[in-house]
């Protein structure tokens, strides 16, 4: 098929666009708020509550609101504050919310039964109780919102029209899902970082393979790796592996990808400044090895991919968003949530 | 219970003494403990030509427990709220997703009443039309004395702004909502006019949609006109009156977007279109040009359907405050850039005050009787009038002109000493803001209640499209009042609303 034919389509209202990249940022963040729960429980369990469940706060950069609404970051208040809290901002219903109000602008775009999905879903998360959250039920709550993003994404890969909408979707979707691979990768960090003795030790392996669990990532992880399993090997494939989905050079060639596909189907000249910087972005990561980037340092190496990220998404809301709203000091409140 | 009945006069209505053997031969069948009280019921009130399908629904009905209905009721219901087929009421901390209250218990035309329907809401909207022409032009029927001038040029909803504007087949009122009601004597009443921005006609597509998926056992074998019609026809006019020499009109809902109340049909309306859903900040104007901002730049719009009032239209020409609207969009359009629907100042055609002329407008412009009657209607402004309806203020309704929504209602014989003494003061005080009515027995249908199948009054609300002609869509809203014996049947007040079957011809 030739890709670069320009196809005639109905123009896309620029708040369109902007709702549906958001709408696929808020659930892709959802998911990945669950994975990040459901990791953490499984380091709490390795007998470092505490510190497991302040570094989730941490790498989602929640600390001042979190400590200033509930002071110390106690397995229950961060449970409550990422699942029942919705004022927090951070939170699963708060992002649930946010992306079914995304949704509800698009009801004339998108199909049926991806709204009917999201409203149910939205109408699910809104009234999650104390029982649900307490306890051995985290892990399948986890499991539940997990399910309903995929549901989400399944309806929408099976019944979402696609013209430029899908690809803007697919921005936000592949842009959010390299961010919070890199947080999650950083959860690993933190957590190590005041016990450097354990590197290689069995427990710390152990997180190795939650880490990779929570990822979806352990099974194609064997495939690539079947003997032995190193923190460098995890950290290159979540980072730098080519085929699995939740690679962060993976969503950033989906990014190059989708631009691409905006500027030569539809013939949107805007690209060009996203198009820039995420071949930056990319080119920073087929350049590097694992072992380079670990020994320059890890964590400063995930910090600079998540602020290109944002660059990124700033050229691109720049082009295609914000330049086309009529005043920007009457729009306080409607700027969505960066990264 | 029921509670009392009122309005009835007479002994036995003349739809009761039709009601003996179904047009089948088989004796009508018998609804548990359901008694229409001598109203017209529109499910067990016989009537010819209806090819025996109303004692077929009453036998299906009256077939299952109540237990049975209740269960597809709340299944309807839950539907309802998954589809977010639903306006949002928002408090200060709260929103809150509401439906509006779906009977499943059809309300059922034969074709022959539909045929009396259909061409008294055309006839009523072609004369609405040949009004505001006149009145915005040559003002025919203000010098002939038809209708008083102050009440048309005095009227708020009057917009000198359209004085002598040409629109495309003198169509004004594209979109008309015509509130019909049914009196104890069988006989279809007009009871108001909506020629600005009627709501509501996405719920006669939804509710059709909600009983094919919960009780499409009800409609088995009975032979229904379609209701799915309504996008295309709308989509059709829309293009009709786009500016000429525009090939591939580009059409677009204007709406005040995801907190107004009807957003949901805002959705509806322009997905059976597929056209886009715009609010005012998507629009901008351009050397009187109207553009949508689209990812690639600024694209031309050609037809608006707007569902914002009049006043909130263009911030530069009404109300400065207005933040839903587009400047320039009324500059645009009296430049012939863009057709607006409806046109601006459609207001003064459907004014209750108004309303009471409307037999004689019909009468003036088409030299045709009106084939739907008014209710009998007594203009306060008019010394007579307001004579009349102090000296029987407990047996009428008593209506202010400007308001819509069922509010500032005084039903003389439910209101109490003090309510009626509060509604002659407001008389007094200013009369010409007043009409009045007798009560009608409003005709009533079998609804499913905590007391089981019992009548409750309605109403049926026709949607008319008018590009070139005038289409009417089969059927229309019917609201329900839920409350015993309540007259009101607006949503705001509590109504709920029906799936509207028209039998076709046999």
């Amino acid at each position: 098929m030739n890709t670069t034919l320009p196809v005639h389509t109905q123009p896309l209202l620029a708040r369109y666009a902007e709702s549906l990249f958001w709408m696929a940022r808020y659930l892709e963040r959802t998911e990945n708020l669950a994975r990040l729960l459901d990791v953490t429980q499984t380091f709490e369990a390795s007998g470092r509550a505490s510190q497991a469940w302040e570094s989730m706060v941490r790498i989602n950069a929640d600390e001042e609101e979190f400590a200033r609404r509930y002071g110390q970051a106690t397995p229950e208040a961060v449970r409550r504050f990422y699942l029942l809290d919705h004022d927090s901002g951070t939170s699963i219903p708060a992002a649930v919310a946010a992306a079914r109000q995304n949704a509800r602008a698009l009801r004339p775009l998108i199909s049926t039964e991806m709204w009917t999905q999201l409203n149910m879903f939205h109408a699910w998360t809104a009234a999650l109780s104390e029982e649900e959250v307490a306890g051995d039920g985290l892990s399948h709550l986890c499991a539940r919102v997990k399910e309903n993003v995929q549901l989400h994404t399944g309806i929408t890969e099976g019944t979402f029209y696609r013209d430029q909408g899908w690809h803007f979707l697919q921005l936000g979707r592949f842009i959010e899902r390299a961010d919070q691979t890199t947080r999650l990768l950083d959860i690993k960090y933190h957590l190590l970082l005041p016990s450097l003795a354990d590197v290689g030790s069995a427990l710390d392996l152990s997180q190795w393979h939650a880490l990779l669990r929570a990822a979806a990532g352990y099974h194609a992880f064997r495939r690539v790796h079947p003997r032995g399993l190193t923190p460098r090997a995890v950290a290159d494939f979540l980072l730098l592996n080519g085929a699995f989905p939740r690679s962060v050079l993976l969503c950033v060639r989906q990014t190059e990808f989708t631009l691409e596909q905006l500027r030569a189907r539809y013939g949107l000249r805007g690209t060009r400044e996203a198009a820039e910087r995420v071949e930056e972005l990319r080119a920073g990561l087929e350049e590097h090895d694992i072992d380079h980037i670990v020994d320059t340092g890890l964590h400063e190496f995930l910090d600079w991919v998540q602020r290109m990220l944002i660059a990124i998404a700033g050229s691109i809301g720049t082009a295609f968003f914000r330049d086309w709203r009529p005043d920007l000091s009457q729009e306080k409140g409607h700027e969505q949530r960066q990264g | 219970m029921d509670g009392e009945t009122i309005g009835v006069t007479g002994s036995v209505s003349r739809a009761a003494d039709g009601a003996g053997l179904a047009a089948d031969g088989v004796p009508p069948v018998v609804l548990p403990g359901y008694d229409p009280a001598g109203y017209v019921c529109e499910l067990t009130t016989q009537r010819p030509g209806d090819g025996g399908a109303l004692a077929t629904v009453l036998r299906r009905l009256a077939a299952l427990p109540v237990e049975e209905l209740r269960r597809r009721s709340a299944a309807a219901e839950r539907d309802l709220f998954n589809l977010g087929i639903t306006f949002t009421v928002y408090s200060e901390a709260t929103a809150i997703d509401r439906i509006l209250p779906f009977d499943m218990v059809p309300r059922v035309i034969t074709a022959g009443e539909w045929r009396i329907l259909e061409a008294g809401v055309k006839q009523r909207v072609t004369a609405l039309n040949l009004f505001l022409h006149d009145v915005y032009n040559d003002r025919k029927i203000l010098k002939d004395g038809i209708v008083p001038e102050d009440l048309v040029l005095g009227n708020v909803n009057y917009r000198p702004e359209m004085q002598g504007f040409p629109v495309p087949f003198g169509t004004y009122v594209h979109i008309c909502g015509t509130d019909i009601v049914r009196d104890q004597h069988g006989t279809f009443r007009v009871l108001e006019d909506n020629a600005r921005t009627p709501s509501g006609v996405s719920y006669v597509i939804e509710n059709r949609h909600a009983m094919l998926r919960v009780f499409p056992d009800l409609m088995r074998g009975i032979r229904l006109r379609p209701v799915d019609g309504y996008g295309p026809k709308l989509q059709q006019a829309m293009c009709e009156i786009a500016p000429q020499g525009v090939d591939d009109p580009q059409v677009v809902l204007l709406s005040p977007g995801i907190y107004n109340s009807a957003y949901f049909e805002h959705v509806f309306l322009a997905r059976e279109m597929g056209v886009p859903l715009v609010e005012g900040r998507d629009l901008v104007v351009e050397n009187d040009r109207v553009f949508m901002r689209t990812t690639a730049g600024l694209a031309p719009v050609h037809t608006i359907y707007r569902r914002i009032d009049d006043t909130f239209l263009d911030p530069t020409v009404f109300r400065p405050d207005s933040m839903l609207g587009v400047p320039g969009i009324i500059g645009a359009w009296r430049k012939g850039n863009v057709a607006l629907a409806n046109a601006v100042g459609t207001g003064v055609a459907d004014d209750k005050a108004l309303y009471a002329y409307m037999p004689r407008i019909i009468r003036y412009y088409l030299a045709e009787d009106a084939i739907l009657q008014n209710v009998e209607t007594r203009i306060c402004r008019e010394p007579e009038g307001l004579k009349a309806t102090l000296a029987d203020l407990a047996n009428l309704v008593v209506k202010p002109v400007g308001e819509s929504g069922g509010y500032g209602i005084t039903i003389g014989p439910r209101a109490t000493k003090a309510e009626l003494e509060a509604c002659r003061e407001k008389l007094l005080a200013d009369p010409s803001n007043w009409i009045s009515q007798p009560v009608i027995g409003l005709s009533v249908c079998p609804t499913l209640t905590p007391d089981g199948l019992r009548p409750r009054h309605l109403d049926l609300r026709p949607y008319a499209i008018t590009g070139r002609d005038t289409w009417v869509l089969p059927g229309g809203l019917t609201r329900v009042a839920l409350k015993p014996g309540s007259l009101v049947v607006n949503s705001s007040q509590g109504g709920g609303s029906k799936d509207t079957w028209v039998l076709v011809d046999e």
